[in-house]
């Protein structure tokens, strides 16, 4: 039998908070770290977002290190990474892989004395400085899927035994540059978002970061443990920006992560679907997961909760996933309040307790890029 | 178990206003040529009418002509993946993107050349060309490093998740700019290895 | 002085970066979208921002565009009717 890739352990700093457990915490109250920002640095006027505020990552960095060289994306990345590392005595980062997934890493330094610190292997070098590694990070920067495909690298480096351990570290902030991007592209929610829903109008954008252990061994005391058993990304092959009218791409990656984990589509118990809330991504998921024959699994987007944190999401919903199948929860898709899709789905309106044991992760972006994640829970 | 073997079937490289196939030169510049008329002469060389081509930003147009000159005429298979990386990500890019947003009385982003700051959007121009449905990924390292290439590269094809694979260097940063893409296949003269495809690179 | 269809064909190409398409190729009210010139989703942003940046006109819905967009003709009428630059 080949090697597994077991989900260890995570960290995750948002605005929801800088642990897992109080993330976890907030999505069951549907508590969304979504709010109205007023900062005309980064938007002329008013508009939605999930940000962390400066002061609580200041003070939370303060336990960790004095440094104040290190940007706010690269605090936030040490944090999740450094409290991975405390919580976990067994995990080595001298030998482990680290893989940085992240979109647009530092690109607030473009408007600063320092602009090299947005060049990304420079990021990378940051966290080796700061860690003591060895060797460089590996920086894998393939737009919004960019941290489910490091996930899904980590597990194909676990399987062919050229390692036992990988770390991926995720993150992206919220910038002028990105939020005036998205602002011209009319992709911005005139409210937090609303992901599937009929009244959705955008994206809401947010800033985080995350760490996960992904490992050939466990030494779990619990009674399961959660393994990567598929995945696979595809391209559109249709258009830079627009999502496939078909969902030719994410039904391919679904397909090839599904026979890959050896598994039929009506198997899947529930769906963390990428679900941006622009018109058209949500309609192109639903398609895709039709199209599949997935749809019938409960399925939610964490979009409500963190806006679109860009390289960081997939990775932050992985996580999330892997808890909701060890706890047995269905987190409720915030912001949904009627379907508008064509093809049907089953929006998971408020949170509750139902058995599970297989998750699909998707994430699409930029460039026609997907991947779909097959997650299973295996008894210890 | 048996590992079936891979070769370096082609390699293209584009430096110092120079485009190699296969280590022959097959079309030059002059130096003190702009770039941007540099990358329209080798577009003119290859005879093919694509539009979309003059839409694409600096970074993306060197990706596909040495994409185009790699694979001439060749139908490349669905399951053909991209591995490709640089240092500079899509930063020329993102510099025009930073300069339309600096002054506020002449605030005018452009969705243009804001969806051109991302890497792979490289890596989605050639799948929409070729009609490659497969796997994409955009990696970053300040010099090519060929070991992970080739390792990455070995993992989709080990695994049976790629057929054939463009993979290589695709670097621009102002001015300058480093191409080299290889074709991994079953067949060729130039075994898949790190060592291989690094000798190839720093041929030129 | 070059007519407000001559300079937006003009606008258009240049912005679009149509750089195979002449101005004389484009007709008044030969539709821009689909068949036509081959423009997309991208170039229908791009011609809002076209539409503020040179003729001070903000689009309250982005979907106003499908109908503003149809033709040189039908834009040029627009901005006669709407610019404050």
């Amino acid at each position: 039998m080949s090697r597994q890739a077991y989900l260890v352990a995570d960290t995750i700093v948002s605005p929801l908070g800088f642990s897992t457990s109080e993330n976890l915490e907030s999505l069951r109250n549907h508590q969304t770290g979504i709010t109205a920002v007023h900062d005309p640095t980064l938007w002329a006027d008013t508009f939605y977002a999930a940000r962390i505020q400066n002061d609580q990552l200041q003070a939370a960095w303060q336990q960790i290190a004095t440094n104040t060289d290190l940007t706010k994306l690269e605090k936030m990345m040490l944090l999740a990474v450094c409290k991975l590392a405390k919580e976990n005595p067994s995990l080595d980062l001298t030998t482990a892989k680290i893989i940085i997934a992240t979109t647009k890493g530092n690109i607030d330094a473009l408007a600063t004395a320092h602009p090299e610190k947005a060049y990304l292997h420079n990021l990378a070098k940051q966290l080796q400085n700061f860690l003591a590694l060895p060797a460089t990070p590996l920086v894998v920067s393939n737009a919004c899927i960019s941290g489910g495909l490091a996930i899904a690298v980590a597990k194909r480096m676990i399987q062919a035994a050229q390692c036992d351990d990988v770390v991926v570290i995720g993150g992206d902030i919220l910038s002028s540059f990105t939020t005036s991007g998205f602002f011209s592209f009319q992709a911005v929610s005139p409210q937090a978002c609303k992901p599937f829903c009929k009244h959705r109008s955008g994206v809401s954008l947010g800033e985080a970061a995350a760490a996960l252990w992904v490992s050939a061994t466990h030494s779990t005391t619990n009674e399961s443990v959660v393994a990567l058993t598929g995945d696979a990304t595809a391209n559109d092959a249709n258009h830079i920006s627009g999502p496939s009218r078909t969902g030719e791409g994410l039904y391919i990656s679904i397909q090839k992560a599904l026979d890959e984990a050896n598994l039929m589509s009506d198997q899947i118990d529930y769906i963390s679907a990428h679900g941006t809330a622009t018109p058209f991504n949500d309609e192109m998921e639903a398609i895709a997961f039709n199209r599949a024959g997935v749809a019938t699994a409960p399925v939610n987007s964490l979009k409500g909760y963190y806006g679109h944190t860009l390289g960081a999401s997939a990775l932050i919903e992985t996580i999330i996933a892997k808890h909701a199948l060890l706890e047995n929860e269905l987190i409720a898709s915030l912001g949904f309040q009627e379907l508008g899709v064509s093809q049907p789905l089953a929006i998971i309106t408020s949170y509750q307790k139902q058995s599970l044991q297989r998750v699909l992760k998707t994430a699409s972006g930029f460039g026609g890029c997907n991947v779909a994640l097959v997650l299973e829970k295996i008894k210890v | 178990m048996s590992t079936p073997e891979y070769y370096i079937a082609d390699y293209c490289t584009i430096r110092h206003h120079k485009v190699y196939r296969n280590g022959s030169c097959t079309y030059t510049a002059p130096s003190s040529m702009p770039l941007k008329e540099f990358t329209k002469g080798v577009y003119s060389t290859l005879e093919i009418q694509y539009p979309k081509f003059y839409k694409m930003d600096t970074l993306s147009k060197l990706g596909f002509l040495a994409t185009e000159i790699l694979v001439e005429k060749q139908q490349l298979p669905v399951e053909t993946a991209l591995v490709i990386a640089n240092s500079a990500a899509s930063l020329d890019t993102d510099r025009k993107h930073q300069a339309s947003i600096v002054d506020p009385t002449n605030f005018y982003p452009s969705p243009a050349t804001f969806v051109y700051t991302l890497p792979n959007i490289m890596l989605g121009e050639i799948s929409i060309r070729h009609q490659l449905k497969s796997e994409n990924a955009f990696w970053i390292s300040e010099q090519f490093d060929a070991q992970w290439i080739t390792s990455y590269a070995q993992l989709l094809l080990q695994s049976h998740k790629a057929e054939k694979i463009i993979c290589g260097w695709v670097d621009l940063d102002t001015d300058k700019y480093d191409v080299f893409l290889a074709l991994i296949s079953k067949q060729g003269k130039h075994p898949f290895t790190a060592a291989t495809l690094n000798k190839l690179y720093v041929e030129h | 002085m070059a007519t407000l269809p001559e300079e937006l064909k003009t606008k258009i190409i240049e912005q679009l970066h149509l750089e195979d398409i002449e101005v004389a190729e484009i007709g008044d009210d030969d539709p821009l979208f689909g068949d036509g010139l081959g423009l997309d989703s991208i170039d229908a942003l791009e011609l809002i921002v076209l539409l503020e940046k040179e003729y001070g006109i903000k689009l309250k819905d982005p979907k106003e565009g499908k109908l503003i967009f149809e033709s040189v003709n039908v834009m040029a009428a627009y901005i006669e009717k709407n610019r404050s630059k």
